[in-house]
C-alpha cells in the first residue's frame, strides 16, 4: 500500500502538481480514518489533502484513475496483477458477488448483434441507466476497439475505433427523433434545447466511461508508470500556446477567464497599497491637532503611479494567431488598468481593430470579429514584419507619445523579407517602453528566418511567452 | 478528544436534516476535518453554497457560529484581540498612588483588560464553535500570516500574557472565492474543498427542499434549463442562489410550466448581465 502511494505521489509530482511532504503525510493520516473499501471516499481523502488548486483536479483525477482504476469494484481482469497487495486483494474478495452479477450479465451480453447493442444502449441512454451504460461500454470496448496486448498505440486510437462503430452522432439524432415522437408531435424550441443537452450530457457520460474502460485495459496491459508517463498533460498555465490542441485551447480559455479576474484585482491593490506617496503636509497638521499639536502620525499622500497607455501590435498569421488572441484576450480583460488601449494587427499589411473592442461586452466576440473582418493582406498573406512596421510607423507613429508602452507580439519570421528595424528604433525613441513578446521557446529564436535578435536590440526587452504562466507574469510586470 | 462526526454517511444525513445537500466530496472533507483536526479551505463560484456549508454544519453540530469576515486592511486588532486602552487608562487613574507601579503594570495586562476578536474567541470558547472566516482572499497575503499560528497550532501568542492555546479545537471553515493565489503556507495546513455547480440531480433536490411549493416538475424543468445556461459561455454562470431566487418568482407568480415567453421574461433574475441575458436567450432559441 505504501509503495503503491509512494509511486502515486511520485507521478503526481512528475504531472506538475507541488505536492509537499506534509500534505503527502496528510493524506496518509487520512487514510486512516475512512472506510478504505470505498473508492470514492478513498478518492476525495486523497484529493483533499493532496490537490489544492482546482485547476490541478483534473490532472489529479487522470493520475487517480491510472493507479487505483484496477482496483475498483468494476474490475474483474486482475487475474495477472502481481503488485496488487493483499489488502486490496481482500477488498476484491468482498467485491466478488458484486463482480459476478455484472460478469454474468457481460457473458450475455456476448451473445448479442452490433444492432442489439446499438439498440440497448440507445434504450439505455433515454432513460439514463447508469448500470446498463457501463455494461454497455465495457462490451463495446471489448468489442470494438480490437486491443491487443503489447501493442504500443495510444489509447485515442482504441477510443476512436471504438466510437466509429458506435456512431454516437447518429445515436442523437435518433434519440431527438424518439423524444418527439413521446410527446407524439413537434417540441417547442426550448424543449427541444433542453433534450438536447439532457442526450448530450448522457452521451458524454457514456463516452466517459468508455475512456475509461480502454485506460483499465491499458493498464492492465503495460502497468501504471508506464500508462501514466503517456497520459501525463500539461496543467493549463503550462500549455503551449503555439501547439495546443482543441481540447486544450478550450481549457486554455477556461483558465483565461479566473485569471484575468485575479490579475486585476492584484494589480488594482498593487496601485493602492504600493508605495506611498510623499507626505500630505496638511493633512498631517490636521490629524496633530488631536495631539496636541505634536504632529505624531504623519500623513502621506496616496500614490497616483501614472496608468500607461497601451499599444498592441499582434502578428496574426496562422502560426502564432493563438497566441496573438490570448494576449489580446488578456489586455483587453484588464483594460482598467490601462488609461488607454489601442490594438493593431498585422500579417503583411497593418490595420487598426480597436473600435472591434469598443461596445462590445464580448471579448470572444471582438477578437473573432478581428480574425475575419481586419485587412491585414497586403500582397500575399505570409508575414512581412518590415511592410507592417512601415505604414504603423507612417499612419499611426505621430500618436506614440512618452506615456506609451508599446507591445510587439510575434515570432519574428520574416520570410527573408527586409526587416525595416530601424522603425523599432524610431518607436523607441518616442515611447515610454518597447517590449517584444514572442511565443516561439528561446532556443528557437534566430534560426531560419526568425530575426527576433534585429528588432530585439532596439526595444527594452524580449520575453518568452510560450504559456499563460509566463503571460501572466509579464502583464503583470507591465501595469 | 471525542470526534463529532461517526461517518461520511451521518455527515451526510445530518446536512440534509439542516436542509443542506451535501455531495460525496463535500461531506466526506468535512468528516476527515473532525477527524484530522483541519481547517477546511472552500473555494467555488459565488453562489455555491461554501458560506452556507459552515453555517449547516455549525446548525447540524448544535455549536456556535463564530464569523469573521474578511476585508482589505484587516488587521490584528480586528481579527485576533486588542487591549482595551481606555479600560486600562482608567484603572491606572482609579488608584494613583496607592498601588505601586509594577502591580499595576501586572493587572493592566491581565486578561480582564483584553478585548477577544473572533478568532481569539472561536479558541477560549468553552462550548463547541464553529469558526468561518469568510472570504479569505480578500485580505492582503500579509495579513494571512496572521492566520497561519491559529490554523495548525490552535493557540495565539500574546506578547503580554503568553500562549493561549484552545480548550477544544474548533471546526475551522476559510472560504475564498479565487480572486487571487492564496499563500502556499495557508493551503499547506487546510484540506482543500472545491465546491462547484451541483448537478442536475442535486440541483432539483436542492431547489425542493429549498422551496418545498414548488412541485416536482417544476423542479425538473428549473434544473435543467439551468444547466442548459451554464453551458453557454457566459460571463457570469448563474449561481445555486439564483436558480433558488428564480424557482421563488416562478412559484410566485404561479407558473407550473415554463414556456419560453416565461423564461425569457425572468432570465433577469438568473443573469445579471445583459450581454448575458441576450446570449442566454438567444441560445434557448426563445427569441424566436
Amino acid at each position: 500500500m505504501l509503495d503503491l502511494l509512494a509511486g502515486f505521489v511520485n507521478e503526481l509530482r512528475n504531472a506538475g502538481l507541488p505536492v509537499s511532504l506534509t500534505e503527502n503525510l496528510d493524506a496518509m493520516e487520512a487514510l486512516q480514518h475512512i472506510p478504505i473499501e470505498d473508492r470514492e471516499a478513498f478518492k476525495y481523502a486523497l484529493g483533499a489533502t493532496m490537490v489544492k488548486n482546482n485547476a490541478h483536479w483534473r490532472a489529479f483525477e487522470t493520475v487517480f484513475e491510472v493507479y487505483f482504476s484496477l482496483r475498483g469494484p468494476e474490475y474483474k481482469i486482475a487475474e495477472g496483477e502481481t503488485d496488487l497487495d493483499a489488502m486490496w486483494r481482500e477488498m476484491q474478495e468482498q467485491m466478488r458477488q458484486e463482480g459476478d452479477s455484472r460478469g454474468n450479465q457481460g457473458g450475455s451480453l456476448d451473445s448479442l448483434t452490433p444492432e442489439e447493442i446499438a439498440q440497448m444502449l440507445m434504450s439505455a441512454l433515454m432513460n439514463g441507466d447508469q448500470a446498463m451504460m457501463r455494461a454497455l461500454a465495457k462490451q463495446s470496448v471489448q468489442r470494438f476497439a480490437g486491443m491487443e496486448p503489447g501493442r504500443p498505440v495510444g489509447g485515442t486510437y482504441y477510443l476512436y475505433r471504438t466510437l466509429r462503430n458506435l456512431d454516437l452522432d447518429g445515436m442523437l439524432e435518433k434519440l431527438m427523433e424518439a423524444s418527439r415522437q413521446q410527446v407524439g408531435g413537434e417540441l417547442t424550441a426550448l424543449e427541444e434545447r433542453l433534450e438536447k443537452d439532457e442526450y448530450n450530457d448522457r452521451i458524454d457520460q457514456f463516452k466517459k466511461e468508455i475512456e475509461a474502460e480502454i485506460r483499465r485495459r491499458l493498464v492492465a496491459d503495460r502497468g501504471a508508470e508506464a500508462m501514466a508517463k503517456t497520459l501525463r498533460k500539461p496543467l493549463p498555465e503550462d500549455v503551449e500556446f503555439m501547439h495546443a490542441s482543441r481540447d486544450e485551447m478550450q481549457s486554455l480559455k477556461k483558465a483565461l477567464q479566473p485569471l484575468t479576474r485575479k490579475l486585476a484585482a492584484r494589480l488594482a491593490r498593487k496601485r493602492k497599497h504600493g508605495r506611498k506617496g510623499p507626505l500630505d503636509f496638511r493633512n498631517t497638521v490636521r490629524h496633530s491637532l488631536s495631539y496636541g499639536g505634536v504632529p505624531a502620525e504623519p500623513k502621506f499622500k496616496y500614490p497616483r503611479p501614472a496608468k500607461p497607455e497601451l499599444m498592441v501590435v499582434a502578428d496574426i498569421s496562422g502560426s502564432v494567431a493563438a497566441f496573438a488572441r490570448f494576449t489580446l484576450m488578456l489586455v483587453y480583460a484588464i483594460q482598467g488598468q490601462f488609461s488607454k488601449v489601442r490594438s493593431f494587427v498585422f500579417i503583411d499589411g497593418i490595420d487598426e481593430v480597436t473600435d472591434y473592442f469598443k461596445g462590445e461586452e464580448d471579448i470572444a466576440n471582438a477578437i473573432h470579429r478581428v480574425n475575419t473582418e481586419a485587412d491585414v493582406v497586403w500582397v500575399d498573406g505570409h508575414s512581412d514584419y518590415g511592410h507592417a512596421f512601415e505604414v504603423f510607423w507612417e499612419r499611426y507613429g505621430k500618436d506614440i507619445g512618452p506615456k506609451t508602452t508599446v507591445l510587439l507580439l510575434g515570432d519574428a519570421r520574416n520570410n527573408y523579407h527586409a526587416s525595416q528595424a530601424w522603425v523599432i528604433k524610431e518607436i523607441k525613441s518616442k515611447a515610454r517602453r518597447v517590449y517584444w513578446l514572442n511565443p516561439e521557446p528561446k532556443s528557437y529564436w534566430n534560426t531560419g528566418d526568425s530575426i527576433v535578435g534585429d528588432y530585439g536590440t532596439h526595444t527594452d526587452g524580449v520575453y518568452e511567452c510560450r504559456n499563460l504562466r509566463q503571460l501572466e507574469g509579464f502583464v503583470e510586470k507591465l501595469a | 478528544m471525542a470526534h463529532r462526526f461517526e461517518s461520511v454517511q451521518q455527515v451526510r444525513d445530518g446536512l440534509r436534516d439542516v436542509n443542506y445537500l451535501a455531495d460525496d466530496g463535500i461531506s466526506g472533507v468535512a468528516f476527515l476535518a473532525d477527524r484530522l483536526g483541519k481547517p477546511i479551505l472552500v473555494e467555488g463560484p459565488a453562489g455555491t453554497g461554501k458560506t452556507q456549508l459552515a453555517k449547516s454544519i455549525a446548525d447540524m453540530t448544535g455549536a456556535r457560529l463564530i464569523r469573521l469576515q474578511c476585508y482589505e486592511g484587516l488587521d490584528e486588532s480586528k481579527a485576533l484581540y486588542e487591549w482595551n486602552y481606555k479600560k486600562q487608562l482608567l484603572r491606572i487613574q482609579a488608584d494613583r498612588g496607592s498601588d505601586s507601579w509594577s502591580d499595576i503594570h501586572d493587572d493592566i495586562f491581565g486578561s480582564d483588560f483584553l478585548l477577544t476578536r473572533p478568532l481569539l474567541e472561536a479558541i477560549t470558547a468553552d462550548d463547541p464553535v464553529v469558526l468561518l472566516i469568510d472570504e479569505v482572499d480578500r485580505v492582503e497575503v500579509e495579513t494571512e500570516a496572521l492566520l497561519l499560528e491559529i490554523l495548525s497550532e490552535y493557540q495565539v501568542s500574546i506578547p503580554e500574557l503568553g500562549t493561549i492555546t484552545a480548550k477544544q479545537i474548533p471546526l475551522v471553515f476559510l472560504t475564498s472565492n479565487n480572486t487571487r493565489e492564496l499563500s502556499e503556507a495557508l493551503k499547506r495546513r487546510c484540506l482543500y474543498l472545491h465546491v462547484d455547480y451541483p448537478d442536475m440531480e442535486r440541483e432539483k433536490q436542492i431547489v425542493l427542499t429549498k422551496v418545498p411549493e414548488v412541485s416536482e416538475n417544476l423542479a425538473d424543468q428549473i434544473a435543467r434549463i439551468v444547466r442548459s445556461i451554464r453551458q453557454i459561455d457566459l460571463k457570469k454562470a448563474p449561481s445555486v442562489s439564483e436558480t433558488i431566487d428564480w424557482a421563488r418568482t416562478l412559484v410566485l407568480l404561479g407558473i407550473e410550466h415554463i414556456d419560453a415567453q416565461q423564461a425569457k421574461d425572468t432570465l433577469h433574475i438568473l443573469l445579471k448581465y445583459q450581454s448575458d441575458i441576450a446570449k442566454a436567450s438567444k441560445e434557448l432559441s426563445v427569441d424566436k
